[in-house]
């Protein structure tokens, strides 16, 4: 409906009350003519374009269930003792922060399953995000335009684990307050400016009374306000770029198929959204999260075994627990490399995926658009290097939790740090090679079955006694989908001499970037798609099989 | 005269006076210590002492020595006190079996009667510490907040918030105290087993220790609820983070599969 076409069913009589009411605020806010160009909006349908929403909507499941927590926490550190309905803890004195937050699970209507469903859908959250940004990378759905995107994405994963991290020290129990000594820690073991820094963030000696007040303005404003920014400017971008979608019959670069934004896709997102809310609400009616109670109110001269942060951090714990405990000591001052080496190594690691995409743009020399997915074994070059991530990543993991492992599998806690002290370094390597040579496996499958055609499973006795396997050929969309990658040559030097025989001079870089440009697509790093010669050959009749 | 002074430089005189000292001390010890014993002596515990060093020749002899001196395969039992048998024997601890990082909790073999035979016998070998009474280990008059506070300050760092256990070096763990008898909560304080630290009544007195067990009972008994639903092991953070993990991310992905399964492709076919 048009404005004009309103305006005429007005004169002959009333239009519907509903029409009346979105005509007038159309005529304010100009809705309509924004609704029209993006409503039709196409979104390709494949549940790992659905991993973003699950943290979308775990986000907002956060802010939702954050908000109600507020109504009732105090972020005070001021002392306490605690007489409320949990028995095991009368008489302790506590911060009012861990008081109150007693009181939310025992006394608040619902309150232990929203801090429940709060903490688990932050779990979940971080998860999401962590295999959202790992399906972009296998995907290379980061390729250009997207570059932009993929940056806001990382950094909403790396506030979000601060944001968790934060949220997770509030309660002032004894297991994140053993948190907050680490990371007091960390700051101290910067060299030169950490005892001001500590001094500054803490507002005087550890613990202090500042820190759980600085750290719910930080958890409950500042962080998830950068968060939401980030985050709508990062569905605009999606919205803008339009989503990629996978190789198929009819998908090209210049176009997107799938389903209209209004009404299937919006119905279908609506939908979604409530069931990750009910899951994450199953899970936390179910299961317990960080029972306060049981671990005790902070106090700084008491520590727990098994004291772990949330499992975003774990990667952090490891790092420090695995690294030997060395320190310099000159002139009155300590270098404590135990920690030191860790809190640089973490940005490390993290910034390594983040760059990945310029390094990868800069080595193939690609500046054009994609709108394609990569299949990852295609690319077998990348899929390795985010294997190789990952390993070190979960190795990291493992190593955060090395008392666990020890108990549970019998094991020597001493030989699990230094197995995650070896892995951390080897485990990358050969995972980066084991994936390249599985990817390449997978192509020359694939090459197989565009000349040869499926395995059908029947087997045949051919007159003179042979047995054969019947192979049925792939119809025209499944040989599209195996043989529309692009396989470009690596890029070359050229020639040694220049054209009048002086030895031409060829900077590091250039150098640097034809051999990770031959690690693309050198020989030995792609399987040569069929050529259509090929294709007719085998499938021409004769030889068949 | 000059006879003794010439024998003192006799390659066997150190032993001679060597001898004759154990002879003394063994003899005014004999005459003393003993008497003191004879006192509260019933033929009741000589009878327990008598049986316990029977069992004790069979069962423990081989690693502790025939008198509980001791050998390389086990240390002296001496001074170790009724409390220690009862708990290392209530527990199934002893007697050991296959070297390991640690002797571990198993079935126990022996009947009640038989572990305070043993332990009458031990006791015998020297002073230590004796096995509580009831009054001592149940919860009656006990202050769960304290033990909480006591707990958490002397041995979470080792056995984790409510007790569920954790690792120490080289494969030696510190145990779960899920479903540990409360006499042996108390008993493993008096004792210090293995890597576990002693607290002696100086470090914690008889009501802390009340305090401790009356605690483990009320967040790690039998009837502990959980008011947050399933536990996960109160392990903490690594359960949580795999649980997140497979059961809430993973239920999530199920879905999106589901859903995104739920189009034009049931339409085609
Ligand atoms: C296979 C050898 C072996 C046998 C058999 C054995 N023990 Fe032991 N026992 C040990 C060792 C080794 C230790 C020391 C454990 C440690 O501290 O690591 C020990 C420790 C003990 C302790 C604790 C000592 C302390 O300092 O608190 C007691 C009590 C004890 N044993 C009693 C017994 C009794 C009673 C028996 C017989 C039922 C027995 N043991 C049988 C090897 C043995
Ligand atoms: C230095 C670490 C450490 C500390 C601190 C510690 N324990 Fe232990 N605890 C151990 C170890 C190791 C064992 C296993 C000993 C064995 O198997 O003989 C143990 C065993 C026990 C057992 C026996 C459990 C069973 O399975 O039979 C109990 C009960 C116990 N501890 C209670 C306590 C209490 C209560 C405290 C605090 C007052 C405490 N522990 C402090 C390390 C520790
Ligand atoms: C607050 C956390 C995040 C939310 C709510 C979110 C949400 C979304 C949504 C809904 C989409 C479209 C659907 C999809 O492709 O899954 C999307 C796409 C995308 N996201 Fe995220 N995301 C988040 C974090 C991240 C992270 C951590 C990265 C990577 C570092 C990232 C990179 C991208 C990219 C590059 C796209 C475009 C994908 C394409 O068009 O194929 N996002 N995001």
């Amino acid at each position: 409906m048009s404005n004009e076409t309103t305006a005429t069913t007005t004169r002959r009589g009333q239009a519907p009350r509903g029409e009346r009411i979105a005509d007038w605020a159309d005529g304010r806010l100009g809705i309509y003519s924004l609704a029209k160009s993006n409503m039709r909006k196409i979104f390709p349908d494949h549940w790992s374009f659905m991993l973003g929403e699950v943290a979308l909507y775990s986000f907002i499941i956060i802010i939702l269930t954050g908000v109600y927590l507020t109504l009732f926490f105090h972020p005070s550190m001021a002392e306490v003792t605690y007489h409320g309905s949990y028995v095991p803890m009368h008489g302790i004195r506590m911060t009012q922060a861990f008081e109150s937050t007693l009181n939310i699970s025992f006394d608040v209507r619902g309150g232990l399953l929203i801090r429940q469903i709060h903490h688990w859908a932050a779990l979940v959250f971080l998860a999401a995000m962590m295999v959202h940004m790992m399906r972009v990378f296998f995907t290379g759905a980061f390729r250009k335009p997207r570059e932009v995107n993929w940056l806001f994405g990382f950094l909403l994963f790396v506030l979000g684990m601060f944001t968790g991290f934060t949220g997770y020290s509030l309660p002032d129990d004894l297991l994140s307050g053993t948190g907050v000594r680490f990371i007091e820690g960390v700051i101290l073991a910067m060299p030169l400016v950490g005892s001001y820094l500590q001094m500054f963030i803490f507002g005087g000696e550890f613990p202090g009374h500042d820190i759980i007040p600085r750290f719910f303005t930080v958890h409950v404003l500042l962080l998830p306000g950068i968060m939401l920014g980030l985050l709508v400017a990062h569905l605009i971008l999606v919205f803008y770029h339009k989503h990629t979608q996978f190789p198929g019959a009819g998908k090209t670069n210049n176009n997107v198929v799938g389903m209209p934004l209004l009404p299937v896709y919006m119905a279908k997102a609506g939908g979604f959204f409530f069931l990750v809310f009910g899951v994450i609400s199953v899970i936390a009616a179910v299961a317990s999260i960080n029972p306060v109670w049981a671990i005790g109110p902070y106090r700084p001269d008491q520590v727990s075994t098994g004291a772990q942060p949330d499992w975003y951090m774990g990667f952090a714990e490891g790092l420090v627990r695995v690294m030997p405990g060395w320190e310099w000591n000159f002139w009155g001052h300590t270098i404590n490399f135990g920690v030191l080496i860790p809190i640089l190594v973490f940005p490390l690691v993290l910034v390594a995926i983040a760059v990945y995409p310029f390094i990868e743009s800069w080595v193939r020399g690609d500046k054009r658009e994609h709108h394609i997915l990569d299949r990852p074994r295609n690319v077998p070059t990348r899929t390795g290097f985010g294997v190789a991530w990952l390993v070190a990543y979960f190795v990291m993991l493992i190593g955060g939790g090395n008392d666990l492992w020890a108990t549970h599998f019998h094991l020597s806690i001493n030989s699990i740090t230094w197995f995650v002290r070896i892995a951390f370094f080897v485990g990358p390597v050969l995972a980066f090679i084991a994936t390249k040579r599985i990817c390449l496996g997978l192509q020359r499958r694939d090459k197989d079955k565009v000349l040869h055609g499926r395995e059908s499973g029947i087997i045949k006795r051919l007159p003179h006694g042979e047995f054969i396997e019947v192979h049925e050929p792939l119809n025209q969309e499944q040989l599209h989908v195996l043989t529309q990658h692009e396989q470009p040559e690596p890029l070359e030097l050229g020639p040694e001499v220049d054209e009048n025989g002086v030895r031409r001079k060829l900077k590091r870089t250039q150098k640097l970037r034809a051999k990770l440009s031959k690690g693309y697509y050198g020989e030995d790093n792609v399987i040569p798609k069929p050529t259509v010669e090929e294709y007719k050959e085998i499938t021409s009749g004769h030889g068949h099989h | 005269m000059k006879k003794l002074s010439a024998r003192r430089r006799h390659p066997l005189a150190a032993l001679v006076v060597l001898l004759f000292a154990l002879a003394v001390t063994g003899g005014l010890y004999a005459a003393f210590a003993p008497a003191d014993k004879a006192q509260a002596d019933d033929t009741a515990q000589s009878l327990a002492i008598k049986e316990g060093k029977k069992l004790f020749a069979v069962g423990c002899a081989s690693c502790h020595g025939t008198g509980g001196q001791g050998t390389s395969d086990g240390p002296s039992l001496v001074g170790v006190g009724a409390a220690a048998v009862d708990f290392q024997v209530g527990t199934g601890r002893m007697p050991a079996q296959q070297p390991g990082a640690q002797v571990p909790r198993k079935r126990n073999i022996y009947n009640n009667a038989q572990i305070d035979q043993l332990a009458a016998y031990v006791a015998s070998l020297g002073p230590g510490p004796s096995v509580p009474d009831k009054a001592q280990y149940s919860a009656d008059g006990a202050d769960i907040g304290k033990g909480g506070e006591l707990f958490r300050t002397n041995c979470a760092q080792c056995h984790n918030f409510t007790g569920k256990g954790g690792a120490l070096t080289n494969g030696k763990f510190a145990p779960t105290l899920e479903g540990v008898d409360p006499k042996h909560i108390y008993e493993a304080m008096q004792t210090g087993p293995q890597n576990m630290p002693s607290f002696g009544d100086g470090t914690l007195s008889p009501q802390n220790k009340k305090d401790i067990v009356a605690y483990l009972g009320a967040v790690n008994g039998d009837k502990t609820a959980s008011p947050g639903g399933m536990e996960l092991g109160g392990l903490g953070p690594v359960t949580e983070g795999l649980f997140g993990y497979i059961f809430g991310l993973g239920a999530c992905v199920a879905v999106a599969i589901w859903v995104a399964a739920r189009t034009t492709k049931a339409k085609k076919s």
